[in-house]
C-alpha cells in the first residue's frame, strides 16, 4: 500500500510539474468546448441577402421588412434587374436572394396566390437549406396574418415541437459531445503518454527490476489520471451549464458515475495503447487518429449515426463515445434513469473489463 | 553468487550472446570488459529479470533467473546504462520513491548510502535533471543501493563522466564490496579493468577470457613496443608497411606495435622510422596492458574464424 501510495504521489509531482501535460489537462478541454460551442452552429444570424423587388408595393414592403426585423437576414443589395444575380453569387456578397414578381400585392389579393422566388447559393447546402426554410416560414407566417379569417380549403398545418430541446439549440447537441471526446482523449492519451514515457527514458527498466507489481504500477499510473477527469468532467457541466444553458434533466449522480465508468473505460485503453506503443510519439499519434477521429465522426457526436452508410453504422457500435454520449444525453436532456440506459452501461462496463484484461495481459513484466 | 550456464541470447538475425558461460564468487568485484555491442548489457539485463535467454540457465544467490525472478527483484540492485530516474523529481524524492517502491525507508539503510549520498545532500531539493553528470551517477548509485541489495549490477556506470568522478565512483564501489556487496560492474574502458578483482574480456557475444587483470596481461605471450614521433598519422601508416608488423594501432599519444614474431627488437623499428624521416622518435618495449590483450585476442578470434 505504501508503495502504491508512493508511486501516485510521484505520479502528481509528474503531473503538477509539467506545463505541457497541465496544459492539455486543463487548457485544452476548456478551450475545445468553448471554440465547439461557438462554432458548431445549426441556428443561422444575419445571412446576406438581396432582394428584387419588381412590385416595390406595400405587401413585399412588409414582407421585406418582416425578414430583416427577424434577426437571421441582412439585406445587403436591392438588385434592380435579373441579370445581376449569378455575378452576386459569385462574388460571394449574399447567400440568398428574394424576387418578388411584379404587381405581388394585387395579384395576392385578387387571385388569391401570387409568387415570390428563393434562389439561395447551394455551395454550403446546410446554411442554403436553413436560410430557405427561415425565409419561407417568415413568409408564410405573413401571409397567415394577413388573412387570419380565409381558410382555404383542404389545408393541413403541422404543429410543431421540438422535444427535449425546443429551441433547438446546438449547445444541446455539442455539450455531449465534446464531453466524450474530451474525456476520452485526455484520459486515453495521458496515460499511454505517461507509460510510454517512463520506457522512453529508461525509468520503466527499473520499475521492472523492483518489487512492484503490474498491478501496482498500473493503478499508479490510472488513479492520478481518473481523479483529474473527473474533475474535468465537472468543469465541462459546469460550463455547459452556465455558459451555453444545457440543463441537467436527470440525476447528477447518476451522470457523474456513467462519467467516472466512461473515463475508466478510456484510461484502460489508454493503457493497451502504451503497451503497444514504444515511444511517447506513437502513443500520442495513436491516441489522435485512431481515437479522436471516429470519436468525433462515428459516435453521433455531429453526424447522425442512422445517415450512414450500413457498413459505418455497424463499425460505430463498437466506438466507446457512441453509448456514451446516447448515455448523457438521455441524462442530461431527456432526464431518464438507469431504467433506459442500463443497456448502454452494461456495454461501457463490457469494454472496460475487455481492455482491463487486455492489457494486464500485454503488460510485461520483462523489457522487449 | 552469479551462476552464467551457456546463456545464449539472439535478436532476430544477430547473435548477442553466443552461450556464455561464467561465475562470480561472493564479495568480489567483476567486470565485464568490452566495446559497445558487446552483449555485456543484454547479458546484464537477463540476469536482472529484465530478458529472457534464449536457451541455458543463470542464477543469483542460488535463485533461477526465470522461475524466481521476483525474489532476485528484491536482492539485486541495478544500475541501467544511462541515467534513468526522474528528472522532474528532486534528488530527495527520487530516493524516498525508489527506498518505498522496495518496501524500505532511507533512514532504515542510510549507513550504507552515507558516503555517497552525503556529497549530494546539499543538493537534495534540486531536480535530478539539473544534476552535473558525476552527480547524477551518485544518485542512482545511492538509489539502486537503498534496498541493500546483495549483488549490485552496474551497467558502464562511469560512460559520460569525467575522470575525477569516475575515480571517485571506482573508489565507492571498492568501499561498497567491503561491506560484503557482490558487484558485477560492465565498462568500456580498459583502463577500469585493472581495479576490479576480476575480468571477463567480451567480444561480439563471447568472452574471450576471464582472469584477474594482472594475470590476463601477464600469460599474454607477445612483446609489445611502444613509439611515438610527431608524425602520429603518418608513424601509423609507416610501421603498418614494415615487413614484420602484425598489429599497429594508436593508444593514446602513443602507437602499439606487435611483431610477426618476437625477435622484432626496438632498436631496429628505431633505425626504420629514423630512416623514415620521423622527428622525436621514442621507441620502447613495455609491459601488455588489458587492451593490447584484447587486440590481441580479436585478432587470434578473427584469424580462427576465418
Amino acid at each position: 500500500m505504501a508503495q502504491l501510495l508512493s508511486f501516485i504521489k510521484k505520479e502528481f509531482f509528474h503531473i503538477f510539474r509539467d506545463p505541457r501535460t497541465m496544459l492539455i489537462l486543463f487548457g485544452i478541454p476548456v478551450a475545445q468546448l468553448l471554440i465547439f460551442g461557438t462554432v458548431i452552429k445549426n441556428e443561422i444570424k444575419d445571412v446576406r441577402i438581396a432582394i428584387y423587388d419588381q412590385s416595390k408595393d406595400e405587401t413585399t414592403q412588409q414582407i421585406t421588412n418582416k425578414l430583416l426585423s427577424s434577426g437571421y437576414f441582412v439585406l445587403v443589395d436591392d438588385l434592380q434587374n435579373t441579370s445581376g444575380i449569378e455575378e452576386t453569387f459569385r462574388k460571394g456578397e449574399v447567400k440568398e436572394i428574394i424576387v418578388f414578381e411584379s404587381n405581388f400585392g394585387e395579384k395576392l389579393i385578387k387571385e388569391g396566390t401570387a409568387n415570390v422566388q428563393l434562389i439561395a447559393d447551394a455551395s454550403d447546402p446546410n446554411m442554403a437549406r436553413l436560410a430557405v426554410s427561415y425565409t419561407r416560414g417568415i413568409i408564410n407566417d405573413y401571409v397567415q396574418k394577413m388573412n387570419p379569417n380565409q381558410e382555404l380549403p383542404m389545408q393541413i398545418q403541422p404543429e410543431v415541437r421540438m422535444y427535449f430541446n425546443e429551441e433547438m439549440k446546438s449547445a444541446y447537441m455539442f455539450v455531449p459531445g465534446t464531453m466524450a471526446l474530451i474525456l476520452m482523449l485526455i484520459s486515453a492519451m495521458m496515460t499511454s503518454i505517461s507509460i510510454t514515457r517512463e520506457k522512453e527514458l529508461g525509468t520503466m527498466e527499473i520499475l521492472l527490476v523492483s518489487p512492484l507489481k503490474p498491478a501496482q504500477i498500473i493503478i499508479g499510473k490510472v488513479l492520478p489520471y481518473l481523479l483529474l477527469s473527473i474533475v474535468n468532467a465537472f468543469v465541462i457541466v459546469l460550463i455547459g451549464l452556465f455558459v451555453f444553458g444545457v440543463p441537467i434533466t436527470g440525476s447528477f449522480i447518476l451522470l457523474m458515475l456513467e462519467t467516472i465508468l466512461f473515463i475508466l473505460m478510456a484510461l484502460c485503453l489508454g493503457i493497451l495503447i502504451s503497451t503497444m506503443a514504444k515511444s511517447q510519439m506513437t502513443a500520442m499519434f495513436i491516441s489522435m487518429i485512431v481515437l479522436m477521429l471516429p470519436t468525433i465522426l462515428l459516435s453521433g457526436f455531429i453526424f447522425p449515426i442512422e445517415n450512414m452508410p450500413e457498413i459505418l453504422q455497424w463499425l460505430s457500435h463498437i466506438m466507446p463515445a457512441r453509448w456514451f454520449i446516447s448515455i448523457i444525453r438521455g441524462i442530461m436532456l431527456k432526464g431518464v434513469g438507469m431504467a433506459f440506459i442500463w443497456k448502454e452501461t452494461l456495454i461501457l462496463i463490457g469494454m472496460t473489463l475487455f481492455f482491463v484484461a487486455v492489457s494486464v495481459r500485454k503488460f510485461k513484466i520483462r523489457l522487449e | 553468487m552469479i551462476i552464467i550456464n551457456e546463456i545464449t541470447k539472439s535478436y532476430n538475425e544477430t547473435q548477442a550472446l553466443k552461450s556464455i558461460s561464467l561465475k562470480v564468487e561472493k564479495n568480489e568485484l567483476f567486470g565485464l570488459i568490452g566495446p559497445d555491442g558487446a552483449g555485456k548489457t543484454t547479458l546484464m539485463r537477463i540476469l536482472t529479470t529484465l530478458l529472457l535467454a534464449d536457451s541455458g540457465e543463470a542464477k543469483m544467490d542460488g535463485l533461477d533467473v526465470v522461475k524466481n525472478f521476483k525474489k532476485i527483484r528484491h536482492i539485486v540492485g541495478y544500475m541501467p546504462g544511462r541515467f534513468s530516474l526522474y528528472q522532474d523529481l528532486s534528488v530527495e524524492e527520487n530516493l524516498h520513491f525508489f527506498a518505498t517502491v522496495f518496501g524500505t525507508t532511507v533512514d532504515e539503510n542510510y549507513d550504507l548510502i552515507r558516503d555517497i549520498y552525503h556529497q549530494i545532500e546539499p543538493f537534495k531539493t534540486r531536480r535530478a535533471g539539473q544534476l552535473s553528470g558525476g552527480m547524477k551517477q551518485k544518485l542512482a548509485l545511492s538509489c539502486a543501493l537503498i534496498h541493500k541489495p546483495k549483488i549490485l549490477v552496474l551497467d558502464e556506470p562511469t560512460t559520460g563522466v569525467d575522470a575525477v568522478s569516475r575515480k571517485e565512483f571506482w573508489e565507492m564501489l571498492k568501499k561498497l564490496q567491503q561491506k560484503g556487496i557482490t558487484i558485477l560492474v560492465s565498462t568500456p574502458y580498459m583502463d577500469e579493468a585493472d581495479l576490479c578483482d576480476r575480468v571477463a574480456l567480451i567480444q561480439k557475444g563471447e568472452i574471450l577470457d576471464v582472469d584477474s587483470p594482472q594475470r590476463i596481461t601477464e600469460k599474454y605471450p607477445h612483446r609489445i613496443i611502444r613509439a611515438r614521433s610527431d608524425e602520429i598519422y603518418r608513424l601509423i601508416q609507416d610501421l603498418r608497411a614494415y615487413e614484420k608488423a602484425e598489429s599497429v594501432f594508436a593508444f593514446g599519444e602513443f602507437v602499439h606495435f606487435t611483431g610477426t614474431d618476437d625477435d622484432v627488437e626496438p632498436s631496429e623499428l628505431d633505425d626504420y622510422l629514423h630512416k623514415k624521416n620521423h622527428k622525436n622518435v621514442l621507441v620502447e618495449e613495455i609491459n601488455p596492458g588489458i587492451e593490447d590483450v584484447f587486440m590481441g585476442l580479436m585478432r587470434s578470434e578473427q584469424s580462427q574464424s576465418q
